[in-house]
């Protein structure tokens, strides 16, 4: 029995995106209608299974009759709504904000356990990143290697927040959350205690399966050999839904 | 103009028959020189390029100064030091389109990790600390490193990138024969970061 079965009283919707006339149960948001139909839109914060943040803004879209620019993660759809999900306007700004990111931690690409299995190095390649025009921080930032079974390296993490919410929605355990402001905003253990005395943490390893980068690894990989497997993700999340 | 126009510019400019082979130059500053073992590993077609290419200055050719003026210039590496630094402007000025060949030519990579240290203690880690015998910083002879390690861009305006660690033989490859052939390069579609 399909356990994500819609509820009869939700309507359905028709929109169009990008020129192609779709219909959607009103209670969908853009960027999923764009995944069940195959439309790409380039997103880091959000995942199918988890809350909705619209932290990374990667996910911009265009919606006629709007003078702002809408983040389709974050946005219900709507009966006659029409959406464009690739613009100059929108590749430029995507574009910049994939280069904030590398300019604001250090990313090197190269020695990661994550190199070659990672969503920012991918959105760096689909956003056209073959450099970056701003001046990097240079700002380092912590290795916590305490946990017996993983490491957080906080010079690669893009503060999309998946652990945090991960580790609360699915697991229920809320080891992870966020401490600071700006550029001093990390992600904590508990309360900024080593990871490897955490009360709370359960050591599922959710939070690192489900981070888009190399910040959240297991101890003992070597460079690109930190694949992840986030297939659980959804399936975990309707059978919580469906309680 | 964008780097792009820039590119599609200075490459029409630099397949001018004139002197009937295309000038390039290469230069290896603050890397491991694996992008110039990458571009060795062209293998069998270094034969057909060389019929197209001449190599002006590397360190693959006992040429000892930089030609005055040069169609291709491309460099391997990050700027570290006040040499790095003198060398890529030179490329700059006599090179007629500037190529950035690596990963530490185009963000720093591996020789811009020690940014977030000081220089002083990136000093006395390297030649005074894991140093037994003879600990001493070395200042003759040698030029000053530079406080924070930059990309190639961040110096002088580069008109190509090629991220890659290193780039592979064939991104090489495909690249090269793009900007001899007057065509606009798109590395992004053949290679990243970390490739």
């Amino acid at each position: 029995m399909p356990i994500n079965a819609p509820p009869p009283s939700v309507r359905v919707v028709t929109l169009r995106i990008d020129g192609l006339d779709l219909s959607a149960r009103e209670d969908e948001t853009i960027i999923e209608v764009c995944r069940e139909n195959k439309i790409p839109i380039p997103s880091l914060c959000w995942m199918d299974g988890l809350s909705v943040v619209g932290a990374c803004r990667l996910c911009m879209v265009e919606v006629t009759g709007q003078n702002r620019l809408l983040a389709a993660c974050a946005t219900r759809v709507a009966e006659g709504m029409e959406v464009t999900t690739d613009s100059e306007k929108l590749r430029r700004y995507r574009r910049t904000l994939v280069e904030l990111l590398f300019a604001e931690r250090n990313h090197v690409c190269s020695v990661c356990v994550s190199n070659g299995h990672c969503e920012l190095q991918w959105l760096a390649e689909a956003c056209g990143v073959d450099h970056v025009r701003m001046p990097y921080r240079n700002a380092g930032y912590g290795v916590d290697s305490s946990h017996e079974m993983f490491r957080v390296d906080h010079n690669r993490c893009v503060l999309c927040t998946r652990c945090v919410r991960v580790c609360d929605e699915i697991e229920g355990a809320h080891t992870w959350d966020l401490m600071g402001r700006g550029s001093d905003c990390q992600v904590i253990t508990d309360l900024a205690r080593p990871w490897g005395e955490s009360d709370t943490c359960t050591s599922c390893g959710k939070c690192v399966q489900v981070c888009p980068t190399g910040a959240l690894v297991k101890q003992g990989t070597s460079v690109g050999e930190m694949v992840k497997d986030q297939h659980f993700l959804p399936i975990l999340a309707r059978r919580r839904s469906a309680r | 103009m964008t780097a792009q126009a820039q590119a599609a510019t200075a490459t029409q400019a630099s397949t001018q028959p004139a002197a009937g082979k295309v000038k390039v130059a290469t230069i290896w500053l603050d890397g491991c020189s694996g992008c110039h073992m990458s571009f060795l590993d062209m293998d069998e077609r270094l034969v057909e390029l060389a019929e197209k290419i001449e190599i002006v200055f590397s360190p693959f050719v006992d040429a000892k100064t930089l030609p005055s003026q040069v169609d291709v210039g491309i460099i391997e590496g990050s700027i570290s030091n006040e040499e790095d630094e003198h060398k890529a402007r030179l490329f700059r000025d006599r090179c007629k389109l500037l190529v950035s060949l690596g990963d530490c030519a185009v963000n720093g990579n591996v020789p811009a990790m020690r940014n977030p240290f000081k220089l002083e203690t990136v000093y006395e880690r390297a030649y005074l600390e894991n140093v037994n015998v003879n600990q001493q910083i070395p200042t003759d002879g040698v030029p000053a490193l530079l406080k924070t390690v930059r990309p190639v861009h961040g110096v002088v305006d580069v008109d190509v990138f090629i991220p890659g660690c290193p780039p592979s033989a064939d991104t090489i490859h495909t690249i090269l024969s793009d900007l001899i052939e007057g065509r606009t390069p798109e590395p992004i579609k053949v290679t990243r970061f970390g490739a």
